[in-house]
């Protein structure tokens, strides 16, 4: 399982799963995606590069830039082709793929990406991230 | 918990608890409160420094981002905090009621061209921007320094549009030099946009008039056409909050909270001030916003009724936090009041209501959910008594987003209502499942609770004609 949506009466809480850390990131972007929009194609290019102060802000910081991508640039994520992430500097790099926004139909709208209940952590060689999205 | 009259619970004072809570809720609404951990939060906001009377929580409560929404908490100027999760993300999210010169039979064989105009009109949904254009960096700080009324003074609607509103259409302490770059870039090409989630633009008409005199104030009457429209500060407000939990998180931390979510400053710190300057940008914002949506909805009515006259009756904010006086232990003092999902309830007298209410008080807005009844209400100087001149702002959700996209059809919740009369558009049908009414409480007990109590009166009732749902 890439992912899952748990219970919240107001918001989205979602769990990502992934053997590395780069996949899930991958599988965070994904779930964080499809909470708005179930399929996005496209060809749209874009390149982010995201810093944080340690791997649970990195991750806040690095899902607060699609949002941010999406009001400021009118682009949604299809996919993360490709993803490095320096766990020295808690930095990481990352080419995207997506579409124009307007081409699609949202569920619902993310406001805010917070730190509720906010997990990045390895268990038994694999990785979990939960957040809640605040909608 | 303990019963103390009929609907008004007290949550006894207890561990950290600097103050008691108190929930006002009927049994019913009691059980569905019960559900999640909103009494848990309104215990958490208890613990909070320099919190004055009570953590309150309206009938329309449930859980939400540290406070619980529905949550109202006063905090003293000297030992008191701001809480952005106080406020809530959509800062100055709240409610604008227009009131025409139709009645229901003006609109008679025109509610299709009306509905699909306003929805061509009003930008709603995701990544719909807006047609108009902010003139850069200084317009925006004009803006959001100065909102409705530099609108007003551009040639956009009349001064009645902004005289006759919360605050006047501006809260007065913003200051555009603690907003972000991103803040900034998020919200420019958003004002005059409804955006999604449980935002809308319905056209209704009075149904019931409960007070006839304070009706007449107010410029109501049984048959009367009306427009409400809910919405807030959109992506501008939510990253000034976000940016703000981010600094306070930083400086402050959560280690002596018992939520991390409710992060906050001291109310006299430096960053207390930047946040309240900031947050009132973003109210100033919403306030501008509802304001457009406002005159550009006059334009499509203008376009296909001849002599339409069209008033703006108020203007409300439900997720705002405001300096206000109050009496405590018998002496009148500033207190700031976090209202996050609650609406304002001024009685008789006070100044912060327009003149041409102040005999009576302020309008109260308090919608219902899609599909479902809508009231206006009147403030009370029982609400400034019990829980500092606050009261409910909606029917308050019982059912989570995913269970209702889980279990409820868009498309019979669409088919239902338009057998009940009521014509909907909709950018998804999963929008409309996750706001059908079934995922709400409903309005009438809500209302119910708060008229019993006095929290607000019962003026008028609202029934939707046209929906357009973000």
């Amino acid at each position: 399982m890439k992912f899952e949506y748990l219970e919240h009466t107001a918001d989205i809480k979602f769990r990502a799963y992934g053997k590395g850390l780069e996949k899930v990131f991958i599988n965070s972007a994904l779930a964080f995606r499809k909470s708005m929009v179930k399929k996005v194609r496209g060809r749209k290019k874009q390149h982010i590069i995201v810093e944080g102060k340690d791997l649970e802000n990195l991750m806040y910081n690095f899902l607060e830039e699609l949002l941010f991508l999406i009001d400021t640039s009118g682009f949604i994520l299809s996919r993360v082709k490709k993803i490095n992430i320096d766990l020295k500097k808690f930095k990481l790099e990352a080419e995207l793929v997506g579409d124009r926004v307007s081409k699609y139909e949202f569920m619902t709208e993310v406001k805010a990406i917070t730190y509720q209940e906010l997990i990045v952590r390895e268990e038994d060689g694999k990785w979990v991230v939960q957040v809640v999205l605040d909608v | 918990m303990k019963k103390i009259s009929k609907n008004v619970y007290e949550i006894e004072k207890e561990g950290k608890m600097n103050v008691p809570g108190r929930l006002y809720a009927s049994e019913k609404i009691l059980k569905d409160i019960q559900k999640d951990k909103t009494i848990e939060q309104i215990k958490n906001v208890a613990m909070l420094p320099g919190i004055i009377g009570y953590s309150s929580a309206m009938p329309d409560a449930h859980f939400g981002y540290g406070f619980p929404i529905g949550g109202v908490a006063a905090f003293d100027l000297d030992k008191g905090i701001v809480s952005p999760g106080g406020v809530g993300f959509d800062i100055n999210c709240g409610i604008r009621v227009l009131k025409t010169n139709l009645k229901l039979k003006d609109l008679k064989g025109k509610e299709k061209e009306l509905l699909d105009s306003l929805n061509r009109k009003i930008p709603s949904g995701v990544g719909r921007g807006s047609p108009f254009q902010i003139k850069g960096k200084k317009e925006f700080k004009e803006i959001v320094e100065n909102g409705i009324e530099y609108l007003v003074e551009k040639g956009y609607g009349v001064e009645d549009d902004y005289l006759n509103v919360d605050e006047e259409g501006c809260l007065k302490n913003a200051d555009f030099s603690k907003v972000s770059e991103r803040a900034l870039k998020r919200g420019i090409g958003q004002l005059g946009t409804l955006g999604a989630g449980n935002h809308f633009l319905e056209v209704q008409v009075v149904d019931e008039v409960f007070d006839k005199k304070v009706a007449k104030v107010f410029g109501l009457e049984k048959g009367q056409i009306l427009i409400m429209i809910h919405c807030g500060s959109r992506g501008f407000g939510h990253q000034v909050a976000s940016d703000y939990i981010k600094l306070m998180d930083e400086k402050y931390g959560a280690k002596n909270l018992p939520d991390r979510q409710l992060v906050n400053a001291p109310i006299k710190s430096k960053l207390g001030k930047d946040y309240l300057g900031a947050m009132s940008c973003a109210a100033n914002f919403a306030f501008a916003n509802r304001h457009l949506i406002g005159v550009w909805v006059k334009e499509v009515f203008e376009g296909l009724f001849s002599k339409f006259k069209v008033d703006t009756l108020y203007d409300v904010c439900h997720n705002v936090a405001k300096v206000e006086k109050y009496k405590v232990d018998d002496n009148l003092i500033d207190v700031c009041v976090h209202r996050k999902g609650a609406t304002r309830s001024f009685g008789p007298g006070r100044k912060e209501v327009p003149l041409v209410y102040r005999k009576v008080g302020q309008p109260v807005l308090i919608p219902g959910s899609m599909g479902t009844a809508s009231y206006i209400l009147v403030g009370t100087k029982k609400a400034e008594e019990l829980t500092f001149g606050s009261t409910a702002h909606g029917a308050g959700r019982v059912m989570s987003r995913m269970a209702a996209i889980r279990n409820i059809d868009g498309k019979k919740v669409k088919k239902r209502l338009e057998s009940e009369g009521i014509m909907v558009r909709s950018g998804s049908s999963k929008s409309l499942a996750e706001e059908a009414p079934e995922v709400y409480k409903d309005v009438e007990d809500v209302v119910g609770v708060v008229h019993d109590l006095g929290l607000s009166k019962k003026v008028v009732r609202l029934k939707p004609v046209l929906v357009v749902k973000g």
